[in-house]
């Protein structure tokens, strides 16, 4: 989530807004694909030859490049294992996400 | 059409009142346009397709300086207005019948989110049976969503209706959407004169434009608007009947707006309506009937003759059907011996009339027992005539002597 705000949240009660009109939120209470994810990703290093198709692939674009490899941002990805279907090199596995 | 009312000259200022010939939807058009409008969007249907017309050939013109967004479908219609109206915009559309059917989750939602939308509901029968014609069986269906609704009787009431219902929607104890709803065939292609009235009066009395100072898509206030508020165990349901309950204060605050807005309107336009029940004939009446809409004209011929020949009979029209005028009904109907009430509509669950079916909670807080009759009629474009009244007239007189049928009388039966 980004921390950028230019203008402070609209606060109804200063602003003698009655609190019965429509339903409006003005605290940010995020939950990111990876709160709830049940399967997770594992990229093969040996395997991954960087030609990107995880990438192209990924709908909501949590591929993340690295020197040699690329790997998963794991706050976003919801693991729809849609990269690891695709992978032509099968360098991605999906695993279980475990209770802590 | 009537093209020589769309010249781009018409509104050039003069001192004489200006009288046009025109059809119900047109006087609904140039009264959207006499208020400028931010957006509209639309999407044609019968009997309402002619007024989207109109709106597109005033926008055409030049004459009205509002954005047109031709939507795929009503649903789409009413959310693209949605968003019109958070981010400050004034904003109208009008639909019926299946349209208003296939806009019904963000019509739902309008009314939640206090968005001062206003809708010409160009009333229809509902299908099937298929029917294109007139009914208010589309209003009556959707009566408990929370919008303001109030049927006009006339084109000029069509007009200055619409203008009325902006402020009203917009007025801030309100800030609810409103369905100005106008007959389908009767009103909507009826030709009628109509006075216009000044557009710098309708800029006076208008004022400025706010109608989200209280929920906005505006990046300098950021907030989520509409967001979930929680389920059982927490917060969410005691959130969600503060806003319920806003919606009811709005409702009954409408009914002093709607009152207050129809007097202000009558100083400084000369013209008067009811802004939430008209008695007619009333004064020294015995029995009374019930109308809504355009059927009221032949309504009150019928009683002027019925009056003539001795009948001490009178009309209580409703105009503002939802939020339903108790307080008023129980005044115009005070001192009554008996009420036939005559729908264009059906309420399936009852088997009567959905006018009927309300009243009789009317007719309980009057104290005494009022025998009562349901007339439905007026079903798919069916005429009510000054006959038929008569025959409703007699059938009304006749329960101050004999019990009250406990079916619906169904006017054009035999047509």
């Amino acid at each position: 989530m980004s921390t950028h705000r230019a203008y402070p949240m609209f606060d109804p009660a200063k602003s003698g807004v009655p609190d019965d009109l429509c339903p409006i939120a003005t605290e940010m209470s995020p939950m990111l694909p990876g709160d709830w994810r049940s399967m997770r990703p594992i990229v093969d290093r040996d395997k991954c030859v960087k030609c990107a198709v995880c990438w192209l692939y990924c709908p909501v674009q949590c591929i993340v490049e690295r020197p040699a490899w690329f790997d998963i941002d794991l706050r976003t990805c919801k693991g729809c294992g849609i990269c690891a279907t695709e992978c032509p090199h099968r360098a991605i596995v999906m695993v279980a996400e475990t209770t802590e | 059409m009537s093209t020589a009312v769309l010249e781009k000259n018409q509104y050039a200022a003069t001192a004489k009142p200006r009288h046009i010939v025109c059809e119900g939807n047109e006087a609904a058009a140039l009264a959207v346009a006499m208020v400028r409008p931010d957006m509209i969007s639309v999407y044609p249907i019968t009997p309402q397709s002619s007024l989207v017309e109109h709106l597109a050939k005033l926008v055409a013109d030049g004459r009205m300086d509002a954005e047109i967004v031709d939507a795929e479908g009503e649903h789409s219609v009413l959310s693209v207005l949605q968003g019109a109206s958070l981010a400050g915009g004034r904003t109208f559309t009008a639909t019926c019948g299946p349209g208003l059917a296939f806009m019904f989750e963000p019509y739902f939602r309008t009314s939640g989110m206090r968005l001062p939308i206003v809708m010409a509901l160009v009333t229809r029968d509902g299908i099937t049976p298929q029917s294109v014609w007139g009914g208010h069986q589309d209003a009556m269906t959707v009566r408990e969503v929370g919008w303001v609704q109030m049927y006009c009787e006339t084109v000029q009431e069509v007009l200055d209706t619409t203008i009325m219902a902006f402020k009203i929607a917009e007025h801030h104890d309100v800030m609810l959407p409103v369905n100005i709803c106008l007959d389908g065939n009767y009103l909507s292609f009826g030709a009628a004169r109509v006075t216009l009235p000044e557009q710098a009066e309708v800029d006076a009395f208008m004022g400025q434009t706010d109608v989200n100072w209280h929920a906005a898509l505006d990046p300098l206030r950021p907030m989520a608007v509409d967001p979930l508020t929680g389920g059982s165990g927490g917060k969410g349901p005691a959130t969600f009947v503060r806003y319920r309950k806003g919606q009811c204060r709005g409702m009954q605050n409408a009914l002093r707006v709607i009152t207050e807005v129809h007097e202000e309107y009558a100083a400084r336009f000369g013209r008067a309506f009811a802004p939430l029940v008209e008695r007619y004939g009333m004064e020294d009446a015995e029995f009374a009937l019930m109308t809504l809409g355009s059927m009221t004209g032949a309504a009150k011929d019928a009683v002027d003759e019925a009056r003539a020949a001795g009948k001490r009979v009178g009309i209580v029209k409703i105009k503002t059907f939802s939020p339903f005028p108790i307080e008023a009904l129980v005044k115009a109907l005070a001192g009554i011996k008996a009420v036939g009430v005559v729908d264009r509509s059906v309420a399936f669950r009852w088997n009567c009339g959905p006018m009927f079916q309300e009243t009789q909670g009317v007719l309980y807080r009057l104290g005494y027992h009022v025998p009562a009759a349901s007339f439905i009629g007026g079903l798919a474009g069916a005429d009510i005539t000054v006959e038929h009244f008569h025959r409703v007239i007699e059938q009304t007189e006749a329960l101050l002597r004999a019990p009250a049928p406990t079916e619906p009388i169904w006017i054009n039966e035999s047509d």
